[in-house]
C-alpha cells in the first residue's frame, strides 16, 4: 500500500524526523489561505501516488499568496500519469537548501533483512545513481528488528560530508528504522534529506510503502489509504477474493493461479494480441468467484474476447464449469468466450459445458490463438 | 532418487484439524506419503482418519520420529508455527500458508537458518518426489517419476509445466515450489546445488517470474558451479510496473526485477529460456525423455 507525501511526512514527525510545516488544500482558495498562514515562500505540491510530479509540472515554488492561488488553480485537476490531482500540500519553504542527500530503507530479499541506502547525491532518482555512480551509494543492513547502531554511526557523518551533522543524521536514521519496523514498511525513503540555511537537517520529501500482508495489524496505516488513487475494479475484486489488475488490451483473461495468469498474458502477447487484464480467481474457486470475475470482465468495454484458462489442481474444473453456466444465466455475455480446462475433473467440466455458447480449446496455445482470432473478428 | 523428500520421509501436519490441513493430510496419505501425525494445540489425543493429533511439535516428533513438517495454519499464527518447528529441530519445514507479514518472515528465516534447518516457502505448493512422497497441495497424479528436477516460484503454473513434461514422457526427480513471497526460506540458489549433487537428477527446470533478483543471482551461480543442464521459463513480461501480480514478491519496481533482465541473465549463463510452455517441454523432452 502506498500513501501520500504529506502523510509520510506526518509519520516522519511522529518518529522524530524533522519535516517542514505543511497544510493540505483541495481548492485554490485553501492554497491561498495556507500560503497566507505561512506568510513566506511556499511550495505547492501535487499529492498523487505516482512519481515524476516535478517533471509533470505538479510542483511549484511561489513567493506570495496570489501566486499560490494561481499555482493551486493550475495543479488541482491536473492529470499526472492518468491520475487527476485532487489535493496539494502547501509546504513552508522559507529556508534555503544548502546540501541534499538520499536516505532510504528497503526490504532486502537477498539478505532476508532490512537495508539502508545512503547517498550524498540527493534529490535525484536513486536508481539512476545506483546504475551510473554505484560508488556514491553506501549501504548497511540489519537482519532483525534491532537498529544497526555501529554501522549507522560510521555512515552518519558521510551523508553530508559534515561530522557536525552526524548526530542529527543518526537520529533520523534511528527514527526511520523504528518507523519501518513498527509500521511494517516495505520501503521508506527521504529524498531529499537536506541541510538548510538554518543548519537544520530536514526531510524535504518522503515516500513510504507498506507490506499489504501486514495491514491487518496496522489499522492507523490502513486509515491513510486513498481510494481515489486506486482502481475501483481492483478494490472490488479484492473484496470478492480475486486478484485483478487492469491493463489496456482487448483480450480479457480469467485464470487460476498468479503464475499461470502471468503466463497467459505473456502468451497472448507472444501470439500477437494484448491482454486486457491480470485476473487470478485463486485456488478452490467457487462458482460465485467465477460469476464475479465475469462481471469484472464485462464491465471493460475494450474487451473483444474472453479467454478462460484453468489448470485444475486444488481448483476443480467442474466447479469452474458450474460457475460459467451460472454466469451465462445471470449476465448478458455477448462476447466470444474461449475456454480451456485441464487437470482435476477437466472431463466432468467439459461435459457440463456441452451446448453452452462458448468455444473450447484443447491446449493452452490453441486457446490463446483462438481468442486472438475471435477478438480480431475472425472465425474461431 | 530425489532431493529433500523420499519414501523415508515421515511428515507431521501442523494445523491438521483445520479445513486445508485435514483435506491435504488425507490427500498426502492417499498419495503414499508417510503422514506420521498432526499438531493442533488443545486437540492432542484426537485423530484425523487414523492420523494421531498432538498438542505440540515437540510431542509429535518425540512420539513419531518425524523428520519433516508441513504448515497449514493461518497467516497470523504461521510465523509462530514455523518457529515452534525450528525449536523442535525438525530438519525440513514446509510452509504452505499465504499472507505472512514480511517483517515476521525476517525473524522466522534467521531462526530456522541459525539452527541449521531448511525452510521451504511460505506461500508455496510444497515439495514432491513423484512416486515416493508428496508434501503440500499439488495434484499428485500429474507427476511422473523420473530424472528432471523442477524449481518454481509459482503454483498452478508449475502444475501446468509438470503436466506438459509428464505428457511428453519426461519424469521428475523432485519438484519444489519455493513460494511467491519476497522473503522465502529457500530459493533457486539454495536448491540448485542439491540437484547438482543428486546422482538421480540429470537436468533442472527453473520457473521464474518478475520481482527481485533471484534469477539474476542464480545465473551467476550456474556460470560458476552448475554443470548439469538447466532450462528456464520466466513469466511476467507483460506485467505493468509497480503492480503486485498476485504473488507478494512478483512486482517490478523502479525498473528492477523485470522479466527481460532475468531472461538476459539466464541467456548469458548459457541457460536457454523458453518463450512458451510447449517450447520448454519440447526442448527438455528432446534431450531427457525417459
Amino acid at each position: 500500500m502506498k500513501i501520500h507525501e504529506y502523510q509520510a511526512k506526518a509519520l516522519f514527525r511522529s518518529y522524530g524526523i524533522p519535516a517542514p510545516a505543511d497544510q493540505l488544500a483541495t481548492t485554490p482558495e485553501d492554497v491561498r489561505k495556507a500560503a497566507e498562514h505561512f506568510g513566506t515562500v511556499v511550495a505547492v505540491k501535487a499529492q498523487v501516488h505516482v512519481g515524476g510530479r516535478g517533471k509533470a509540472g505538479g510542483i511549484k515554488v511561489v513567493k506570495n499568496a496570489d501566486e499560490a492561488f494561481e499555482a493551486g488553480q493550475r495543479i488541482l485537476g491536473m492529470d499526472i500519469k492518468g491520475i487527476t490531482v485532487k489535493k496539494v500540500s502547501v509546504v513552508e519553504s522559507s529556508a534555503e537548501i544548502e546540501k541534499e542527500a538520499y536516505l532510504g530503507i528497503i526490504l532486502d530479499r537477498a539478505i532476508k533483512g532490512i537495508t539502508f541506502i545512503c547517498s550524498a547525491e540527493g534529490g535525484v532518482d536513486i536508481e539512476e545513481v545506483a546504475a551510473t555512480m554505484p560508488d556514491k551509494i553506501i549501504t548497511f543492513s540489519s537482519t532483525s528488528r534491532d537498529f544497526p547502531e555501529d554501522e549507522a554511526r560510521a555512515v552518519a557523518g558521510q551523508l553530508f560530508n559534515d561530522e557536525t551533522k552526524a548526530d542529527a543524521v543518526l537520529n533520523i536514521m534511528r527514527g526511520l528504522f523504528k518507523l519501518f519496523v513498527e509500521k511494517d514498511c516495505s520501503l521508506a525513503e527521504i529524498n531529499p534529506l537536506v541541510v538548510n540555511s538554518r543548519g537544520d537537517v530536514v526531510a524535504l520529501d518522503g515516500k513510504i510503502n507498506f507490506d499489504d500482508n501486514a495491514l491487518f495489524r496496522q489499522p492507523d496505516i490502513l486509515a491513510l489509504r486513498d481510494m481515489d488513487e486506486e482502481d475501483p475494479n481492483e478494490i472490488e475484486a479484492k473484496e470478492k477474493g480475486l486478484s485483478f489488475i487492469q491493463l489496456d488490451g482487448e483480450i480479457g483473461c480469467m485464470v487460476n493461479g498468479a503464475g499461470l495468469a502471468m503466463a497467459t498474458m505473456d502468451m497472448i502477447k507472444f501470439y500477437g494480441g494484448e491482454p486486457a487484464n491480470f485476473l487470478d480467481v485463486g485456488g478452490s474457486s467457487s462458482p460465485e468467484k467465477v460469476i464475479h470475475a465475469f462481471k469484472l470482465l464485462m464491465s471493460n468495454p475494450k474487451i473483444k474476447a474472453i479467454l478462460i484458462n484453468i489448470f485444475g489442481g486444488i481448483t476443480r474444473c467442474d466447479d469452474i464449469a458450474r460457475g460459467i453456466l451460472e454466469s451465462f444465466k445471470h449476465i448478458d455475455i455477448q462476447l466470444p468466450v474461449v475456454i480451456r480446462l485441464s487437470g482435476t475433473n477437466a472431463e466432468e467440466g467439459m461435459a457440463l459445458l456441452e451446448g453452452a455458447p462458448l468455444v473450447t480449446a484443447d491446449t493452452f496455445g490453441n486457446a490463446v490463438q483462438t481468442a486472438i482470432r475471435l477478438a480480431n473478428g475472425e472465425a474461431a | 532418487m530425489s532431493i529433500l523428500v523420499n519414501k523415508d520421509t515421515h511428515v507431521i501436519v501442523q494445523g491438521i484439524t483445520g479445513r486445508d490441513g485435514s483435506f491435504h493430510a488425507r490427500q498426502m496419505k492417499a498419495y503414499g506419503t508417510q503422514v506420521a501425525g498432526g499438531v493442533t494445540p488443545g486437540k492432542g489425543g484426537q485423530d484425523v482418519d487414523g492420523i494421531p493429533v498432538f498438542n505440540s511439535v515437540k510431542e509429535a516428533v518425540a512420539a513419531t520420529g518425524a523428520n519433516a513438517t508441513v504448515i497449514y495454519v493461518p497467516a497470523k499464527f504461521a510465523p509462530a508455527a514455523v518457529i515452534e518447528a525450528a525449536q523442535a529441530d525438525v530438519p525440513l519445514i514446509i510452509c504452505i500458508t499465504e499472507g505472512i507479514p514480511v517483517m515476521d518472515m525476517i525473524e522466522v528465516y534467521h531462526t530456522v537458518q541459525n539452527r541449521g534447518l531448511r525452510l521451504i516457502g511460505p506461500n508455496c505448493p510444497g515439495v514432491i518426489s513423484p512416486g515416493q512422497c508428496k508434501i503440500g497441495i499439488m495434484p499428485g497424479q500429474i507427476h511422473k517419476p523420473g530424472r528432471v528436477g523442477v524449481i518454481s516460484r509459482s503454483g498452478t503454473l508449475t502444475y501446468e509445466i509438470v503436466n506438459a513434461l509428464s505428457e511428453r514422457g519426461v519424469g521428475q526427480s523432485t519438484c519444489i515450489g519455493v513460494g511467491g513471497d519476497p522473503i522465502i526460506g529457500s530459493g533457486f540458489r539454495d536448491l540448485l546445488p542439491l540437484f547438482q549433487d543428486d546422482p538421480d537428477t540429470d537436468a533442472v527446470v527453473l520457473i521464474g517470474e518478475i520481482g527481485g533478483d533471484e534469477e539474476e543471482r542464480t545465473a551467476e551461480l550456474i556460470k560458476a558451479s552448475i554443470t548439469k543442464p538447466v532450462f528456464a521459463y520466466v513469466v511476467g513480461q507483460t506485467a505493468p510496473e509497480g503492480k503486485r501480480m498476485g504473488h507478494a514478491g512478483a512486482i517490478v519496481s523502479g525498473g528492477a526485477g523485470t522479466a527481460a533482465s532475468k531472461i538476459k541473465a539466464f541467456n548469458e549463463a548459457g541457460v536457454p529460456v523458453a518463450r512458451t510452455i510447449d517450447e520448454l517441454a519440447d526442448t527438455v523432452a528432446a534431450k531427457f525423455k525417459a
